[in-house]
């Protein structure tokens, strides 16, 4: 037992630091400010605007539901949505809010979202050459990606719908015409309901990591394994990409349009 | 019993790492992994050759230095036991086992599966330690501190250092070491007044040397303690606090 005893050349005599791999943060003075030098502050970030997009796909998923009821009532509501608050304020100008306001939380999140993912990749150069995850699952690893997928989704889909590009027999102003017919083309068709798969994954996990991001711990919403968190982030999924998928669907089999 | 090691050998820190094939033999499945490697160490210097460093000292779960990857797993495929802990009766005869060292920028390979986890002591310095006056012992329970609030301080505290929860982080973050060094002061009355300035330098400390947390609970999987989850959600509250609060405020209110 004597050899292990002498000790490897080279351990012990060389301690190597540890690199840094993000600068010191410098404070401000409006401390909250310094949240976004942070990790844990961006996280913040990308949980409040999480919050807000949820918001937005609900309502914009609710919305939609009108056009079960016909080409009159689909059409009456998206007019509504130019006169919200009208005449108390200009027409349009609470829509134009919700605009510039979802472009910026779209931006904040995109942002932090790929800000933590630059760091994450600085914090391990070397990867393990195995790996046996346990608790990590799909959705939570496939974020990035999911992401990315709903991003180059709503450019192709603001295209489609509110531009009209590539629809010929587009008409502004006329939604519920504009959406039958696009929908009518089984191409389009599948990247709704792909991309909105997509989006059931990436929300499946947001919804239920936004928890533990903003600090909800209390047992007594959180027994043992979360069943309330799972079962939040389970049933806002499926209630909203159910939804958005069946739009598509009902118009190739001719529910809506037909 | 008969094994095979693919080992991680690397000569030094800014050495290229590479695999090694090492047959164990003659192993008994009550022998401790470390066990293990030292049989095996001691027939590669007898033959001449140069023995895997690893770093160990209690050999008994406490003092956080022996971890190492075994199978992708951080500490081996026992939960709650660090890698000293791991019995071969885990293993079968005749497999492959996979050892590699910790892997993170915050941890500099020293040689071979050797770390140096200088890092963690940066954050622990940062603000780790409660800098009042301490005078002689009081009695005990002369601080009323309700049981649950000090069995969670308790579970925090149980936190060996050891950088399993890094190892075994997708992104080689450091939150749940960070937050339950955290918690343990956190929680209780005398680590009140520093709270807030404790919980910035130390999170703040963490980012210069680790990734950030996607909530994925690999670290807590990984945990010899079995360290909760929930310390992290404390400690992301405690941050958005120590931007928020008026510490000259502070103490009006327990929050
Ligand atoms: C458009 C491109 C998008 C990208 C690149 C993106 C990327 C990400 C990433 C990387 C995360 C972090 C996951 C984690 O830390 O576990 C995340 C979280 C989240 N995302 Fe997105 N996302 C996008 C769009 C959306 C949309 C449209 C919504 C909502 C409808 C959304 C809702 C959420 C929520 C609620 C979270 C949870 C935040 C948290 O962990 O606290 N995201 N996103
Ligand atoms: S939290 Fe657990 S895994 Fe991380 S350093 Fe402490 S004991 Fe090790
Ligand atoms: S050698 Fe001390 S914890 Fe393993």
């Amino acid at each position: 037992m004597t050899a292990t005893q002498d000790r490897p050349a080279g351990a012990g005599a060389t301690r190597p630091e540890a690199a840094r791999i993000n600068k010191p943060v410098r404070h401000r003075s409006i401390p909250l400010l310094d949240l976004y030098q942070t990790a844990v502050g961006k996280k913040w970030v990308m949980a409040i605007t999480g919050i807000a997009l949820m918001g937005f796909v609900f309502a914009h998923m609710f919305g939609n539901l009108k056009m079960y009821f016909g080409p009159a009532d689909y059409d009456s509501y998206a007019e509504a949505l130019k006169t919200i608050a009208y005449p108390f304020l200009p027409k349009t100008m609470v829509l134009w809010l919700f605009r510039v306001g979802l472009l910026v939380f779209f931006a904040l999140h995109i942002h932090s979202a790929y800000s933590l993912t630059r760091m994450n990749h600085r914090a391990r150069p070397t990867k393990y050459s195995r790996r046996d995850y346990i608790a990590a699952n799909f959705a939570g690893r496939t974020m990035r990606w999911t992401g990315i997928i709903v991003a180059l989704f709503l450019l192709w889909h603001l295209a489609d719908l509110t531009f009209g590009l590539g629809n010929p027999d587009f008409v502004y102003g006329q939604v519920y015409n504009n959406v039958v017919t696009t929908f009518d083309r089984w191409p389009v068709a599948l990247i709704y309901v792909i991309a909105n798969l997509a989006l059931g994954v990436h929300l499946y996990h947001g919804t239920w990591s936004i928890f533990q991001t903003v600090g909800s711990m209390n047992p007594h919403f959180n027994p043992m394994r979360n069943p309330v968190r799972r079962g939040f982030a389970a049933g806002f999924t499926i209630v909203v990409i159910g939804a958005n998928i069946s739009f598509p669907l009902a118009v190739q089999f001719g529910i809506v349009g037909g | 019993m008969q094994l095979k090691l693919k080992v991680w050998r690397q000569d030094g820190p800014e050495a290229p790492g590479r695999f090694e094939t090492y047959d164990a033999v003659d192993i008994k499945p009550d022998m401790s992994f470390l066990e293990m490697l030292d049989v095996v160490n001691n027939r590669l210097v007898e033959a001449g050759g140069d023995p895997i460093t690893f770093d160990s000292d209690c050999r008994e779960g406490i003092c956080g230095t022996c971890g190492v990857m075994i199978d992708g797993q951080a500490h081996g495929p026992w939960k709650g036991a660090a890698t000293c802990q791991l019995h071969m009766r885990a293993f079968r005869d005749g497999d492959t086992i996979v050892i590699e060292p910790w892997q993170a920028a915050g941890f500099p390979i020293v040689k071979d599966l050797m770390v140096n986890r200088a890092s963690f002591d940066a954050i622990v310095s940062s603000g780790g330690f409660i800098s009042a006056d301490t005078g002689a012992a009081p009695d005990a329970n002369e601080i009323p501190i309700p049981k649950p609030v000090a069995d969670s301080a308790m579970d925090a505290a149980a936190c060996i250092g050891c950088g399993a929860c890094v190892a075994a982080c997708p992104n080689s973050a450091a939150q749940l070491f960070t937050s339950a060094k955290l918690a343990h002061l956190n929680l209780l009355p005398q680590g009140q007044a520093e709270r807030f300035k404790r919980t910035e330098a130390m999170v703040e400390t963490m980012e210069q040397f680790f990734g950030s947390c996607t909530n994925h609970g690999e670290c807590h999987e990984a945990c010899p303690k079995e360290i909760p989850l929930d310390f992290i959600a404390l400690m992301n509250r405690d941050y958005l606090k120590s931007k928020l609060k008026n510490r000259k405020l502070a103490g009006q209110v327990f929050p």
